[in-house]
């Protein structure tokens, strides 16, 4: 046995910050490579910034909650951000999945690599990419008047982060629980995300639509996390609903790494 | 290396409980090319997903690479390389990429990582191939990336699931050259499945056969085939009247009396290619297993002839191995491949999931 002695084991909680760090690389590289695939995605939410954004300049209560007559781009500007967190952390899913589906998941679950790790890493890597296609939103949405409140942009992002490591978690666990066959992750993500979306207000005000409709949406967790960023993109810190956003986005987050870890834990096709 | 007792696997599925393995035992002593081969749906890949930590067992216990896999996964992990069936390398990453980052998720400093990767990749011929994606690449080209993925680390066991299989006849020799190099340059030990007769039969120092979850056999393939099947020649007859005699003068030839079997015209011998099956399918004729068919074919056929029996034609044969698993089970593994789907059904090699 001439092989490569394996390396010594190194303090737990060391080893788990490299396994982080390099499941994270790894994700994070091909789109550094190759930011085109970056950018692209952006392709809706831009679309909408430009061609519908400004048409909600007329409607009347169009506004975020808290913020008085502010202009209507606090409000909308959220409502963009939040679907580029309902999207792109599930399109990472569809990632996972075709890893999955080929054997370089199961590479990886044979490597002596921590599988928590293997988790956090990559919805860390949701994270920074949802921050950066953020940033630039927010930068191009400022020429066509929204107004920077830093300290809320900050606390926003953060916000947002929050959802997206949620939801980035939870679509790690659903592509895992959906082998062999892809449909379980395939059905969830087509059912859920459009109403998601809709039920949240994202696109126009939910004040807009019958009682009814109004208390879907109160149920639905995405609609509390826009109101929160819409808040605090507004500048209103105090305002009820960043607290009621701080904890959807948390619940959401806790919920889909606890699901997350106990599913690549316990690994696939068990 | 691999030391396994009693290893059992049950699924639960819409169809009800599914024993994939049971109760295997397994010895693999170091430095050995052992090949796992059995019909589809015998319990392989959920064998070698139990002794990689991808699955734990039902039952039973083993040690791999000296870590038992139940109590310290971690350390077998280490120790070992895994070649699944599927293609490792992800179509999103460069194949350079990939195989630094699989280096430092061996727990390789950059600098290392880096320098491994450049290796393996000039050891596996795939150097100009660094900044492709694998979806660009061939089979046979993508199957190189698999094992040096697989050998980043120098494990000194290293399981392949079916290494060949789905590659063309040149990619797959190019496979088994590569493999073989490796194993003159590492002493690793390799355990790998297959269901490639002939290569099991000709790279493998050991065959381990396996059938509805249990060992069946296990030796070399010579010692197999020489206790389990042995040579056979087998005479087509002139005229199908003199069959009785032949058979006569046939089973003083045998190994024993009762291993002389007649054939009438129209009629195949299960499984086997050597008893001019296809070719003198029209004529009666009559197979005898023999100790040494090169030695006893011309003998038979004077015996023949002095007993006034014409000849039509004459073969001798050595055993394959799938003459060994028919003598074994009655069925033919080249057959059972060939209708796997239905078989599959039964007794799945992907596991469902529970």
């Amino acid at each position: 046995m001439t092989a490569t002695a394996p390396s010594a084991p190194s303090p737990a909680g060391a080893g788990f910050a490299r396994d982080v760090a390099t499941v994270f690389q790894r994700e994070i590289r091909p789109s550094l490579r190759e930011p085109l695939g970056l950018i692209l995605s952006l392709g809706q939410p831009l679309l909408l910034l430009f061609f519908f954004g400004p048409l909600l300049g007329g409607a009347q209560g169009v506004g975020a909650p808290g913020a008085g007559g502010d202009s209507s781009w606090q409000w909308f500007v959220p409502g963009v951000l939040v679907m580029l967190c309902l999207f792109g952390p599930m399109m990472s899913g569809y990632n996972l999945l075709t890893e999955l589906l080929t054997g370089s998941m199961e590479r990886m679950l044979v490597s002596p690599i921590d599988r928590s790790a293997m988790l956090v890493g990559r919805t860390l890597k949701e994270f920074a990419v949802l921050l950066a296609q953020a940033v630039l939103i927010i930068a191009l949405a400022v020429p066509l008047g929204f107004r920077l409140h830093p300290a809320g942009i900050l606390a926003g992002l953060l916000l947002l982060g929050v959802f997206g490591i949620g939801l980035g978690a939870f679509s790690f666990f659903l592509a895992m629980k959906s082998t062999p066959s892809g449909e379980l992750f395939y059905g969830v993500t087509q059912l859920a995300l459009f109403p998601l979306m809709l039920l949240s207000g994202v696109l126009l005000p939910m004040d807009f639509g019958p009682r009814w409709l109004q208390m879907v949406a109160l149920a639905n967790p995405v609609s509390h996390i826009t109101d929160g960023v819409r808040a605090l993109f507004s500048g209103a810190y105090t305002d009820p609903s960043v607290l009621w956003g701080f904890l959807a986005a948390g619940a959401i987050a806790a919920a889909g790494l606890l699901l997350g870890n106990r599913a690549i834990r316990k690994g696939v096709g068990v | 290396m691999i030391h396994a007792r009693g290893l059992t696997r049950s699924f639960t599925t819409q169809h009800g409980r599914v024993d994939a393995v049971r109760g295997l035992d397994l010895d693999v002593e170091p430095g050995t090319l052992v090949a796992f081969l059995g019909p589809n749906g015998a319990g392989k890949s959920t064998t070698l997903r139990m002794l990689t930590t991808l699955l734990p067992p039902t039952s039973g216990t083993a040690t791999v690479a000296g870590a038992d896999i139940a109590t310290d996964p971690a350390a077998v992990r280490a120790r070992i390389g895994y070649i699944s069936q599927k293609s490792s390398a992800a179509d999103t990453q460069r194949v350079g990429d990939e195989l630094f980052y699989q280096g430092r998720a061996y727990g390789m400093s950059r600098g290392r990582a880096r320098r491994r990767a450049g290796e393996l990749l000039d050891r596996l011929g795939l150097a100009d191939l660094a900044d492709r994606k694998p979806v660009s690449l061939s089979g046979g080209q993508r199957r190189r990336v698999d094992i040096a993925l697989g050998l980043v680390h120098g494990p000194p066991l290293l399981f392949l699931d079916e290494p060949s299989t789905g590659l063309d006849p040149h990619s797959r020799a190019e496979i088994w050259s590569t493999i073989l190099r490796l194993r003159e340059e590492t002493s690793m030990t390799l355990f790998l499945t297959t269901h490639y007769l002939e290569e099991a039969d000709s790279m493998a120092e050991r065959v381990v056969i396996i059938d509805r979850g249990r060992t069946i056999a296990d030796g070399t393939a010579e010692s197999l085939k020489a206790e389990l099947a042995g040579d056979r020649v087998t005479v087509a007859l002139h005229e199908a009247d003199d069959a009785d005699r032949a058979a006569r003068v046939a089973a003083g030839f045998a190994t024993a009396p009762d291993r002389v079997s007649r054939l009438a015209p129209g009629e195949s011998a299960p499984g086997t290619a050597d008893a001019l099956n296809g070719s003198r399918d029209g004529a009666a004729r009559v197979t005898a297993q023999v100790a040494d068919a090169d030695a006893a074919l011309p003998v038979l056929l004077s015996a023949l002839e002095a007993a006034g029996v014409k000849t039509a034609a004459a073969r001798g044969a050595r055993p394959t191995l799938d003459d060994v698993f028919l003598s074994l089970t009655g069925r033919s593994l080249t057959e059972e491949q060939a209708a796997d789907d239905p078989q599959a059904h039964h007794q799945p090699e992907k596991e469902p999931s529970a």
